[in-house]
């Protein structure tokens, strides 16, 4: 990057970094840094939404669809989520390709599982074979997106499905007694006043979502987690002007400041927003805030 | 060939008894369930040794964080942001590195870069950073009546602290503990992905699931089981935690005693 850099191996030490840490290599390790936040900033809201229709699938009169929100909030208590990343990558491309495959070629006669290959006609691969490698990787991430928002939002929706039960009652009575229907008192009554019950789990679950973003590497996302091992790798000076030993434990090293300063900085906003939220209500937190004043 | 000659072949396989090669094709029912089965060994081995030996260091750890002494404390919080903020998938690859460059300078360290005890070490640290952080919540909320009555019968030091204040702040506790426990059972099946080498092909449940997933291509038959054994596995560790908790709560009347409820809001 600098005009010093044409030959580094006859550099001094910082010199030497100066160039090594700008090079076009490290420059894709900083952006998956952003695919990271990428991630979180598209799972989060749609996870959100996952969970909110399960949690008011999970409240809903007509037993089916109740059973279904509370199978989809259980789902995530008994088996790791790991588990369900795996899954789902896989199991999403096959059922979307599925799909495609039924509409785009139904005169299709071969079986599509043969043995151990699934087996869809070249117009419903997903993406088209033809289609440039971007977007491949466009893909790639959307699937994992999904993933992510699944798993999560049986999270969101088990806080929720909480925080919906720990309005008080009385004020749903009260609702009722005013003549309100059942859809009215949902949305003016009870979610307005959800949201301080849910957001101490929901902002648990904010930590859990950046601790669960190195995962992406499982789901074959270039991310930071890819970078760093790859980069860190001892290099020889047959491949690369910037020759060094196993660095990997430094790259990781860093990985790791990364998420703790993510994670404390995640806690001093979310404290401010508990604190700027829990004015005024009728909790324990409002009140002993109402004492101090 | 049956699915008893399967269980033989392949029962202990991530142990490195029986069969030497995985199966390659023909990959019935019976083989994908005796091999995750068996793979279900190192999730019980990490979880229990774990869970068990991070206790002792929870204990200490969460009564640091509450102690008077500044450079006590300081350090307990520090053990407990660093290992509570970070993911563990990452303190595995780091740990895993790092014991590898340590493995140059001295021998010492090369069972350390081997699954068994480095990754290991890594759970032990991190339930007993999380599981410190219930503790230290519990100790907190031990009620005075109990310590100022303890103090009242002369207690003081160790025996006020093995006899009034550890029993309590166990029973406060409890069913935090109990979901930190299945969680940390449920992070077990990161170890062989993130950097540890699965030697000679065993390894753990999620190993052999995913082998299976990746040969037949077919998600749908693997990981089910798999499902079903985590299943069977958190409701062992419910029941149990459940007989504990109710030793734990023997002395209070009947209707205050606390029943575990479940929640996930304690993952990694």
């Amino acid at each position: 990057m600098f005009s010093y850099c044409t030959d580094p191996s006859v550099l001094a030490a910082p010199a030497w970094f100066a160039c090594y840490l700008t090079t076009g290599k490290l420059m894709l390790f900083y952006a998956s840094f952003g695919t990271v936040l990428l991630l979180l900033a598209i799972t989060a809201p749609v996870a959100l939404g996952f969970g909110f229709a399960g949690a008011a699938a999970a409240r809903a009169r007509f037993a089916p669809l109740s059973w279904l929100g509370k199978l989809y909030i259980a789902m995530v208590r008994g088996v790791p989520d790991i588990v369900f990343f795996l899954f789902f990558v896989i199991a999403l491309d096959q059922g979307l390709e599925y799909l495609r495959h039924k509409v785009k070629c139904p005169d299709w006669d071969q079986p599509i599982r043969q043995g151990s290959d699934f087996i869809v006609c070249q117009a419903a691969k997903l993406p088209l074979s033809t289609a440039p490698q971007i977007w491949h990787e466009i893909y790639g991430f959307t699937l994992a997106v999904v993933t992510f928002a699944i798993v999560f939002g049986a999270f969101a929706a088990n806080v929720l499905f909480g925080a919906m039960r720990a309005v008080p009652h009385a004020q749903l009575e009260t609702a009722e007694a005013y003549g309100m229907t059942h859809r009215q008192i949902f949305w003016r009554i009870l979610i307005p006043q959800m949201w301080v019950y849910a957001l101490p789990g929901l902002s648990n679950l904010w930590m859990v979502l950046i601790k669960a973003t190195p995962l992406l590497f499982l789901l074959g996302v270039e991310d930071i987690v890819y970078w760093a091992r790859d980069l860190g790798g001892a290099k020889t000076a047959r491949f690369t002007d910037y020759p060094h030993g196993d660095w990997r434990v430094w790259y990781f090293l860093g990985l790791l400041v990364f998420y703790l300063a993510f994670t404390r900085l995640s806690e001093i906003v979310l404290d401010r927003l508990m604190k700027k939220l829990t004015h005024g209500q009728a909790t324990m937190g409002g009140e002993a805030q109402r004492k101090a004043a | 060939m049956s699915c008893w000659d399967v269980v033989a072949d392949y029962g202990l396989r991530s142990l490195g008894i029986g069969e030497r090669l995985l199966p390659r094709d023909d990959f019935t029912i019976c083989k994908q369930v005796v091999l995750i089965g068996s793979g279900m060994i190192w999730n019980v081995y990490f979880g229990v040794v774990a869970l068990i030996s991070g206790f002792f260091l929870a204990t200490a750890v969460a009564v640091g964080k509450a102690s008077k002494i500044t450079p006590l404390r300081k350090l307990s919080e520090w053990f407990i942001f660093v290992f509570r903020g970070s993911p563990l998938f990452i303190q595995f690859f780091f740990a895993y590195f790092l014991f590898l460059s340590l493995k140059s300078v001295s021998p010492v360290f090369s069972p350390f870069t081997s699954a068994w005890l480095g990754a290991l070490v890594v759970l032990f640290l991190n339930t007993a950073a999380y599981s410190g952080e219930i503790f230290y919540g519990a100790l907190l909320s031990i009620p005075r009546g109990d310590v100022e009555a303890a103090d009242a019968y002369g207690f003081s030091g160790w025996p006020r602290f093995r006899k009034i204040v550890w029993p309590t702040m166990l029973r406060l506790a409890w069913p935090a503990y109990t979901n930190e426990a299945i969680f940390l059972f449920h992070a077990t099946t990161l170890v062989f992905f993130s950097g540890f080498p699965a030697w000679q092909q065993r390894g753990d449940a999620l190993y052999y699931a995913s082998y299976f997933a990746d040969k037949t291509f077919n998600p749908f038959i693997a990981y089910p089981i798999l499902a079903g054994y985590f299943i069977v596995l958190t409701l062992t560790i419910i029941g149990i935690f459940g007989a504990i908790n109710r030793r734990l709560n023997r002395h209070l009347p009947q209707a205050r005693k606390t029943r575990i409820r479940y929640r996930p809001n304690l993952m990694r």
